[in-house]
């Protein structure tokens, strides 16, 4: 660096990353980001003024060391930028793309304060993305121990927990109820936000670590919790089963037919292939008009999907205004983009049977935003007399999740009252050697929370069985002349 | 990419019951000892393959298998029908899912299955003879030749009735006459089971309604990850809205709105005859056998 940055100094627009227009992509899943070239994220390194106090790094759940991996961009050395990044991050790839980054790292972001912040999440995800086509791993160096440590769940959470764990020298297993792995980031999050390639390799990398997948296995009903500990040999535990449980509308009509949970939907598109019907034997309702309740990431992702799956109307409802979506804002802009209508401040009241048990329509009502609710945010209410009607053949509800009950309903596991499994500040549940995080003991969050909490329980169960990790130590190896530099973790049993 | 292919779901024993129904013997030994009576599995026959509910209508635990009873109705069950032989495997089979039957402590019972729902009632007639209580089993097909596991009950019955629409096998009738016979003939039945199509499940509720014996049904909606994730199976009972897959899938049959599972069963009616067209198009093509394509 020579020249000391400031505000004035740098590039005072924020580099633009190349998008496949609407118009086409609204027909098809391929990605809409198309990610930054090499030039470009160079040139996007050069805005960040390398804080001495960063709070990005602050902003950012799992506190990556952004200005240390911007720097290294910065020098070209992409190498380096990933390895400062997978020291906390796991996921670059996926994260970059699906971090609702305006409320982390960037929201926060000292350039922000007078021009648009740094694109630090463009920039992770293009380290990510280089990463995966040249096949890094920092595969460290693992000293055996002979524990054995069970995942309950291929989410985020459970991911990173497992990855900490291998890393640690421990035989991990991860079970997981569907067919493939990845929870959320197979299942739900589509492919033109986050491809299945990008899942695939991220697995993949785990695999090389010595992590195993067994899939079709539903914990609690195959076997419990408390047998994985006494009777499955695992010395630790950790339960990474994410929210699920889709909340009902809750309104006149709602188990009508063409009336489902864009879980549901989703479900059906992403993971069971269902846009390939009849290709695929899973059905999709294909609807004409399509109303999705909600504004948050699931709806944002239903609403696209329908789309793309040819709907003629596509329509959002959602009770507060744009200001209070709930959404990443990139998702929103990318959805009006592509012909999506919004009705802010408006609600469903009923749902409307064309008399055959199918929905015909939705009648809802307007909204004003009245005193601040306990979230802080203005309370919608009302307003008398505006009902209106809109025309449908599918509505979508994406109005949140509640905790799945399988866990609580086959375990002693301490639930708290909204039924999410109660942990302490290391994420140890009730049980001892059994850890939790995520989703099902949050609520629904997000994929780099998600992950933040299976590293804080790794860290816990590391703890808990007497595991000491040292820092990375780094060395130069020259294999056939090549040099490689690699990571080696040296990993230190306590007595 | 990582798949199963470390786990094998081998088909052990295949029996043909008629030309629509036929059972699968599966080898899964942790399944085995996990599963109780009231349990279902979702089963992937293939990686293109639709996740679909079938119940677990057997278990032997030192075999280490699982059996299911099948009706083949559409494409996936249809295909079932003619690629699952003994020696191949399946794609997906996860489970036991949903809650077990609760065995009650009620010292007479009748367990009522129709059509396929003979199948899934098994166990828990089983499980309550276990447990030393009076069993009626009452069976209903729509003919004798369609009837199976007779001899099954009667092992463990002590008393069966047995109903055929045409009269050709036992009493001539539906299910809920049978109902009434065992309800007339003992008036201390503290429990009714009854799994069938939802018709007949409908039925055997307003059967026992009036004399407000509690009567059990097993449902089937359409179901998808079967894990309470994606909200298609729900169904209305009493004044809320449940999820069959871990819910259920065994309700109150006196509280259960039937027409409305029955319409939300429909859901996919267009998508499931292009499904269906197709697949017999692909066997005709083929010129495959026509005895697995034919049944409509
Ligand atoms: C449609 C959608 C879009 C989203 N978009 C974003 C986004 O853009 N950005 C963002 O940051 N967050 C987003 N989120 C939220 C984010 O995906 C979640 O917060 C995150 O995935 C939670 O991770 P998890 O590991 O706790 O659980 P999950 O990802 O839910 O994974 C849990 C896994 O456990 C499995 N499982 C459950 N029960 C059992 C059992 N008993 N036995 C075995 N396995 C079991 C499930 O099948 C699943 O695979 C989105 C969520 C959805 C639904
Ligand atoms: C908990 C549960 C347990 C079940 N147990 C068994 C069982 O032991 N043996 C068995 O043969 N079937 C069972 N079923 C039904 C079975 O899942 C369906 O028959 C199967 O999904 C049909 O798939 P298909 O592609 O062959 O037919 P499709 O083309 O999907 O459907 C063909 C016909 O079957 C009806 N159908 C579709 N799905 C269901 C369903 N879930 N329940 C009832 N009817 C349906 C359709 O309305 C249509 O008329 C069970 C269902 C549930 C939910
Ligand atoms: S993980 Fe998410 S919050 Fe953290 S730096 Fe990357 S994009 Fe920002
Ligand atoms: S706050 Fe912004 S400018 Fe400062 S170091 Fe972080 S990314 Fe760079
Ligand atoms: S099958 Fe998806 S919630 Fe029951």
């Amino acid at each position: 660096m020579a020249k000391k940055r400031t505000v004035r100094s740098i590039p005072q627009e924020r580099t633009p990353v190349r998008e496949l227009d609407p118009v086409v992509r609204a027909a098809n899943f391929e990605e809409v980001n198309c990610g930054y070239t090499e030039p470009e994220a160079i040139l996007e390194s050069t805005r960040c003024l390398f804080c001495p106090e960063p709070k990005c790094i602050d902003g950012c759940p799992v506190n990556i060391d952004i200005p240390g991996f911007i720097l290294k961009i910065g020098e070209k050395d992409f190498r380096g930028a990933y390895d400062v990044i997978t020291g906390t991050n796991l996921l670059p790839a996926v994260c970059g793309r699906v971090c609702p980054q305006e409320n982390q790292c960037e929201g926060v972001c000292v350039v922000g304060e007078t021009l648009i912040p740094v694109a630090i999440g463009r920039l992770e995800r293009f380290v990510g993305d280089l990463a995966i086509k040249n096949s890094w791993v920092n595969r460290p160096y693992i000293e055996p121990t002979k524990f054995r440590i069970g995942i309950v769940g291929s989410g985020p959470a459970g991911m990173a927990c497992a990855a900490d764990m291998a890393k640690a020298g421990c035989d991990v297993t991860v079970y997981e109820a569907f067919h493939e792995p990845g929870g959320v980031l197979r299942y739900g999050i589509p492919d033109f936000r986050l491809p299945n390639s990008i899942v695939d390799a991220e697995i993949e990398k785990l695999e090389e670590l010595g992590v195993k997948f067994e899939c079709n296995t539903l914990v609690g009903r195959l076997f419990t919790i408390e047998q994985m500990i006494s009777e499955l040999g695992f010395h630790a535990v950790f339960i990474g089963t994410g929210a699920g449980y889709p909340t009902m509308l809750g309104i006149p009509g709602d188990s009508l037919n063409g009336v489902l949970s864009a879980n549901e939907l989703l479900t059906r598109c992403n993971l069971m292939k269902a846009r390939d019907f009849p290709n695929v034997d899973t059905p999709l309702p294909l609807g004409k008009h399509v109303v999705v309740v909600g504004a948050g990431n699931t709806a944002m992702d239903a609403l696209r999907v329908s789309k793309r799956l040819g709907a003629k109307t596509v329509t959002c409802i959602y009770r507060r205004s744009k200001a209070e979506a709930p959404a990443r804002a990139e998702e929103v802009h990318h959805a009006e983009q592509e012909g999506i209508d919004f009705h802010w401040l408006s609600n469903p009241v009923e749902i409307i049977d064309d008399g055959e048990g199918s929905v015909c329509a939705v009648r809802c009502v307007r909204m004003e935003l009245g005193e601040p609710d306990d979230s802080g945010r203005r309370r919608p209410v009302p307003v008398p007399g505006s009902e209106f009607e809109i025309e449908t053949d599918q509505v979508v509800f994406a109005i949140g999740t509640n905790a799945n009950p399988i866990i609580g309903q086959t375990s002693k596991l301490r639930l708290n009252k909204r039924g999410y499994i109660a942990t302490d500040d290391d994420l140890m549940t009730s049980m001892a050697g059994v850890f939790a995080g995520g989703d099902i003991v949050t609520g629904a969050a997000t994929v780099i929370e998600a992950m933040g909490a299976g590293r804080k329980a790794a860290r816990g169960i590391k703890a808990y069985l007497g595991i000491r990790d040292t820092g990375p130590i780094e060395r130069d190896e020259a294999i056939f002349g090549i040099s490689s530099r690699e990571h080696n973790f040296v990993r230190v049993r306590a007595a | 990419m990582t798949d199963s292919s470390n786990q094998k779901f081998l088909i052990v024993r295949r029996e043909d019951f008629s030309d629509v129904t036929f059972l699968l013997e599966i080898s899964h030994p942790m399944m085995a000892r996990a599963a109780k009576p009231g349990q279902f599995v979702i089963v992937m026959s293939h990686a293109e393959g639709e996740r679909i509910p079938l119940t677990i209508a057997d278990f032997d635990r030192e075999r280490g298998t699982i059996t299911l009873v099948i009706q083949a109705v559409g494409k996936t069950t249809l295909e079932m029908q003619r690629n699952c032989q003994v020696g191949t495997a399946l794609y997906g089979l996860a489970g036991p899912m949903g809650i077990p039957s609760h065995l009650s402590d009620a010292k007479k019972v009748v367990c009522v299955g129709g059509g396929l729902g003979v199948a899934p009632v098994y166990p828990q007639a089983r499980a309550w003879k276990e447990s030393g209580a009076y069993v009626i089993g009452v069976l209903g097909f729509r003919n004798k030749d369609l009837l199976f596991w007779e001899d099954k009950f009667r092992a463990i019955c002590d008393e069966l009735i047995i109903c055929t629409d045409d009269g050709s096998a036992g009493i001539r009738g539906f299910v809920t006459d049978g109902i009434k016979l065992a309800l007339e003939k003992h008036p201390d039945i503290e429990e009714v089971v009854a799994i069938g199509p939802p018709v007949m499940m409908k039925a055997c509720a307003e059967a026992t309604r009036p004399s407000g014996v509690k009567t059990m049904v097993s449902l089937n909606p359409i179901m998808v990850d079967g894990t309470g994730m994606c909200g298609g199976c729900r169904v209305k009972v009493g004044e809320t809205v449940k999820f069959a897959c871990v819910d259920g899938p065994d309700f109150d049959g006196h509280q259960v709105d039937f027409d409305d599972l029955m319409i939300r069963l429909r859901r996919y009616k267009e998508e499931e005859q292009v499904a269906k067209e197709r697949w017999s198009e692909t066997c005709r093509m083929r010129g495959i056998g026509s005895e697995a394509v034919s049944v409509n």
